[in-house]
C-alpha cells in the first residue's frame, strides 16, 4: 500500500491519534537510529527555511542522508523541467519525499506519478499538513486531550490555511469554535458550512478582549497581512484591535495556552511571551517530533 | 399537440436524442461531448417551447450512442436531461443523468494557482454536493458552484 501525507482531510480520527502517541515517543527520546541507510528528499519548489529545516532535522535525527535542494532556481524546475519529471527523477534516489510548492495540488498530483510516499510540506494556500499535526501535538499535549475544547481562533481566518486545516482536523473531536476577525477577514462561508454540516457549535465576532477569552481553552492567533487590505487606514485600526497583550490573559482559564503558527509580527505583544500560557515556541519544537513521526509513518517504521 | 412539437426537429433513425435541456446550456453539451468531430448527421434545436422548463434544447446525434463516462459528463451542465436511445425510430431506452465518483478532463479548476492550470495534466473533479450542485477538485480542494464552472 502506498502512504502519502497530502492533506489532513485524508485522515482519520485514529490515524490522527496515533501518529500523536507517536510524536510523544519522539518528544522522549528525538534520537533514533530508525531510518539508518535511508535517503529522504526534501524538494523546496519555495523557499521555506522554517519548515525545511524542521523536516531536515527530524530526519536527520532518525538517522537518515537529505538530499533535495530549497531553492528552485537551482534545480532544473527554472530549466523549465515539469514537476512530473523532477519527481520521477527524485524518485530513483530517494526512499521518501517531502516537497513545498507554490501551485496547490502539486503534492496530490506528485503521489500520482511515483510510487515513493509524498509528504505535503505546503501547497499553495491550500494545505500544510504537517503544521496541522504539530498543532493538534501542541493542544493535546497542553490540553491532555483533543475533546470537548473551546477553540477560539482569531486574525484572518479568511486566508489562514492553518486555521481551516485545524478546523476539519478538530471536528472528530467535538470542540466549540469560537471565530473572531474583522468582517473582512471572517471564516469563509464554506468552512462555516462545513462545521453546520459536522453538527459543531461555532460563533463568531469581530471583538476581541478580555471577556472573549475568558472561557476558551486554547487561543490560536494568526497573522493579519497588510496585503490583504486596499485601504491601509483600515489595516492600521484592525491590526491594533486583534492584538493580545498580557494583561488580557489574567482573567483566562489557568489550562488556557496561546498558540502561533508563527512567524509572528505584532499580533501577540513581546510582554506575553513570559507568560506560562504562552505556547507558541514549545509548538514550533513540537514540529520535530510530529514530522518524525510523520516520516517514521510513510515509510511503514515500527515504533514498537 | 404533441404531433406538432414533433416536427419542430425531424426524427432520426438511430442514434441518441438528447432533450429536456435547459436551453441556455444547449450548445456547453455541443462542447462537452465534442460534437463538432461526429461524422454523423447532428440536430441541434434551443429555444423551443417546453411546459415545464420554458425555453428548451434538444439535441438529436446520428448513429452514435453515449457511453456511461459522457453521460457523466452531462451531470456538470444538465444533471436533468433525458436520453433517448432510438433504434429504427422507436425510443428503445430511456436513460438518465448518474453523477459519475470522478468527472476526468471536461471542467477548468477555477482556482488560477491549482496544478492543473500550470502544468501539462487533466482536471479531476469530484462531486462534492449533489444538492448545492459543486463541484470538488481533488488536486487543490478547490469547491466550485456548477454556476461557476468553465470547460476546459
Amino acid at each position: 500500500m502506498q502512504r502519502n501525507f497530502i492533506s489532513i482531510t485524508d485522515l482519520s480520527k485514529d490515524d490522527i491519534l496515533s501518529l500523536l502517541h507517536d510524536a510523544a515517543r519522539f518528544e522522549a527520546n528525538p534520537n533514533q537510529r530508525l531510518l539508518e541507510g535511508k535517503v529522504v528528499a526534501t524538494l523546496f519548489f519555495e523557499p521555506s527555511t522554517r519548515t525545511r529545516l524542521s523536516f531536515e532535522t527530524a530526519a536527520n535525527r532518525l538517522g537518515a542522508r537529505v538530499i533535495g535542494f530549497s531553492d528552485p532556481n537551482s534545480s532544473s524546475t527554472s530549466k523549465g523541467e515539469t514537476l512530473k519529471d523532477t519527481i520521477k527523477m527524485v524518485s530513483n534516489y530517494a526512499d521518501v519525499i517531502v516537497m513545498r510548492h507554490y501551485l496547490e495540488g502539486a503534492a496530490r498530483y506528485a503521489s500520482e506519478v511515483t510510487d515513493v510516499p509524498i509528504i505535503n510540506a505546503g501547497d499553495g494556500a491550500n494545505q500544510h499538513p504537517s503544521q496541522t499535526l504539530l498543532d493538534l501535538y501542541s493542544i493535546w499535549k497542553t490540553q491532555g486531550t483533543l475533546d470537548d475544547l473551546d477553540i477560539t481562533m482569531v486574525g484572518d481566518l479568511k486566508y489562514g490555511r492553518t486555521v481551516h486545516s485545524l478546523l476539519q482536523a478538530l471536528s472528530f473531536f467535538n470542540p466549540r469554535f469560537h471565530f473572531i476577525a474583522p468582517d473582512l477577514l471572517r471564516m469563509p462561508n464554506g468552512y462555516r458550512d462545513f462545521c453546520n454540516r459536522h453538527n459543531l457549535y461555532f460563533d463568531e465576532s469581530e471583538v476581541f478582549d478580555v471577556n472573549a477569552i475568558a472561557h476558551t481553552d486554547i487561543l490560536y492567533m494568526t497573522r493579519i497581512q497588510k496585503e490583504r487590505f486596499s485601504d491601509l487606514r483600515e489595516y492600521e485600526q484592525v491590526k491594533n484591535v486583534y492584538t493580545l497583550r498580557n494583561a488580557m490573559l489574567a482573567a483566562t482559564k489557568p489550562n488556557l495556552r496561546v498558540l502561533h503558527p508563527l512567524p509572528r509580527v505584532n499580533e501577540i505583544a513581546y510582554d506575553v511571551d513570559e507568560n506560562p500560557k504562552a505556547y507558541y515556541f514549545q509548538q514550533a519544537q513540537n514540529g520535530l517530533y510530529a514530522r518524525e513521526a510523520i516520516i517514521c509513518r510513510m515509510l511503514n517504521i515500527d515504533l514498537k | 399537440m404533441s404531433e406538432k412539437k414533433e416536427l419542430e426537429v425531424s426524427a432520426i433513425k438511430n442514434g441518441t436524442v438528447i432533450d429536456h435541456i435547459p436551453a441556455n446550456v444547449t450548445f456547453k453539451i455541443v462542447q462537452i461531448l465534442d460534437l463538432y468531430n461526429h461524422p454523423g448527421a447532428i440536430t441541434i434545436g434551443t429555444n423551443l417551447d417546453s411546459i415545464t422548463l420554458g425555453r428548451k434544447g434538444i439535441i438529436k446525434i446520428a448513429d452514435r450512442y453515449l457511453t456511461d463516462e459522457e453521460i457523466g459528463r452531462l451531470s456538470v451542465v444538465s444533471p436533468d436531461v433525458t436520453l433517448n436511445i432510438i433504434k429504427d425510430y422507436q425510443i428503445v431506452e430511456k436513460k438518465y443523468v448518474k453523477y459519475p465518483k470522478q468527472i476526468i478532463g471536461v471542467v477548468k479548476c477555477t482556482n488560477p494557482k491549482c496544478v492543473t492550470n500550470h502544468q501539462p495534466i487533466p482536471t479531476k473533479m469530484e462531486v462534492f454536493d449533489m444538492n448545492q450542485k459543486s463541484l470538488r477538485c481533488i488536486y487543490c480542494e478547490r469547491v466550485m458552484q456548477y454556476g461557476e464552472i468553465e470547460l476546459l
